[in-house]
């Protein structure tokens, strides 16, 4: 059963975005892209999340947060790193704080590139995601 | 015979027919803020989802609390549409509001104590003039049966149109339509709104989902007991009317800014002496 490609709910999360990227993942949830036509709901807690959306490469502070947030999601779950910060550190990489990509941390699922990534690319991420989503919770089934 | 058969299509029905009437009002909401809007059986995806995650309790008694909360919503919507006593119901709508309160104040996250505070707010502000419709009823009616209550002659919207607005108003806090979704709202994901539900996951959160689909059903069929007597012609036009209500109160919903519980209380408490008190003193003096 396709249950759970067709309500994801995601938690977009700040890790050190420079917030170009992030005010793409909002341009998604606005009427020309409305993200919500998929079933997608942008919700803002980790408890009732599916998908877990990074913008931002991870840098000293924020990797404890990632961390926890990602710990606080209920099985399974997904993680899409948007943006090339995200991907690898992007500009910032060389910075006295950032640590790289969001993989440095949790395991990530899918890579949208772009700077900032468009809401297209995201959207399309997402979907991404969501297939995997629906691959992991068959595997946890067989188990 | 009859009455029996519709307190178990009640029982079968209400959370599909809730859900149903979700997707149906999700769909207008998103058409009306010129989005594509998700699919109407949305409702039903996600609950199949929720039920489908891994569960993760904050505590043991939230689960509990939750199900309590579904039990007596069920139980009060039984009531009605079993046809008996329409006072004890709302009572026991009530009680079933407490243990949701119950539910969000057992856990130490401060998001879902505010919930659970603001709720109790709102409790506070639709409880009078809940009391003041069954009290309604009566008066119009001389039974607070619902079997009698539909029995009459004429409807009892006649008698008492005050009530019937209050009773809107009233319907607009419990569905949680803004501007009155103080304890935990359907928009507004990442606000403090959310309250309530902040901390339930999973199947706790489904549950509380059916519940509130119960619940629905149980104040639509209010609303129809405004309009319903011994004709045949009368239940069409309740149902009619019960969409159209629910309708104006997705209209509410999208035209409404929030507002917060000061406002909240007064404006109820203001409708409920105007509309509910003058509404009641003429029914008492004729
Ligand atoms: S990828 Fe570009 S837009 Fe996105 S956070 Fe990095 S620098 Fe900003």
């Amino acid at each position: 059963m396709d249950r759970l490609k067709k309500s994801p709910w995601m938690l977009h999360y700040d890790a050190s975005s420079c917030n170009g990227c992030d005010i793409e993942v909002l341009a998604c949830t606005m009427p020309r892209f409305d993200i919500e036509r998929f079933g997608i709901i942008n919700t803002g807690n980790p408890f009732h999340a599916d998908i877990l959306l990074i913008t931002g490469g991870v840098n000293a502070q924020s990797a404890q947060v990632v961390k926890q947030i990602y710990s606080q999601m209920p099985n399974p779950k997904v993680v899409v790193a948007v943006g090339i910060c995200a991907c690898t550190g992007g500009v910032f990489k060389d910075c006295y704080n950032i640590l790289g990509g969001i993989d440095t941390v949790i395991p990530v699922d899918v890579y949208v590139p772009g700077c900032a990534a468009r809401p297209q690319s995201i959207i399309d991420g997402v979907l991404k995601a969501v297939d995997i989503l629906e691959k992991k919770k068959e595997a946890q089934t067989h188990e | 015979m009859t009455r029996v058969l519709s307190l178990i299509l009640y029982l079968i029905l209400a959370p599909f027919v809730g859900a149903f009437l979700d997707g149906i009002d999700r769909k207008i909401t998103a058409r009306m803020q010129g989005r594509k809007g998700p699919p109407i059986w949305q409702p039903f995806y996600d609950l199949f989802k929720l039920f489908s995650k891994q569960m993760i309790a904050v505590n043991s008694v939230q689960l509990l609390l939750n199900c309590s909360y579904l039990i007596f919503l069920a139980v009060a919507g039984g009531m009605v549409f079993f046809g008996t006593d329409i006072l004890m119901s709302l009572f026991i709508l009530s009680t079933a509001d407490m243990f949701l309160i119950l539910a969000a104040s057992s856990d130490s996250s401060p998001y879902s104590n505010i919930g659970a505070s603001r709720e109790m707010m709102q409790m506070m502000s639709y409880e009078p003039m809940t009391l003041l419709i069954a009290v309604g009823f009566y008066l119009a009616t001389g039974s607070f049966r619902v079997d009698e209550i539909i029995a009459q002659e004429t409807c009892a919207f006649w008698m008492m149109p005050g009530l019937f607005v209050g009773f809107i108003l009233i319907m607009a806090i419990k569905l949680r339509k803004s501007p009155f979704d103080l304890s935990t709202s359907h928009h507004a994901h990442q606000e403090v709104v959310k309250g309530i539900t902040t901390e339930m996951s999973g199947p706790t959160l489904a549950i509380m989902e059916i519940g509130e689909y119960y619940e629905k059903m149980l104040l639509l069929a209010v609303v129809a007991l405004f309009f319903i007597d011994s004709s045949i012609i009368s239940w069409i036009l309740g149902i009619v009317l019960c969409l159209g209500v629910y309708f104006l109160e997705i209209l509410i919903d999208n035209v409404c800014a929030r507002v917060n519980w000061h406002k909240l209380l007064d404006i109820c408490w203001l409708i409920t002496l105007l509309c509910g008190g003058i509404n009641i003193l003429i029914l008492m003096l004729i």
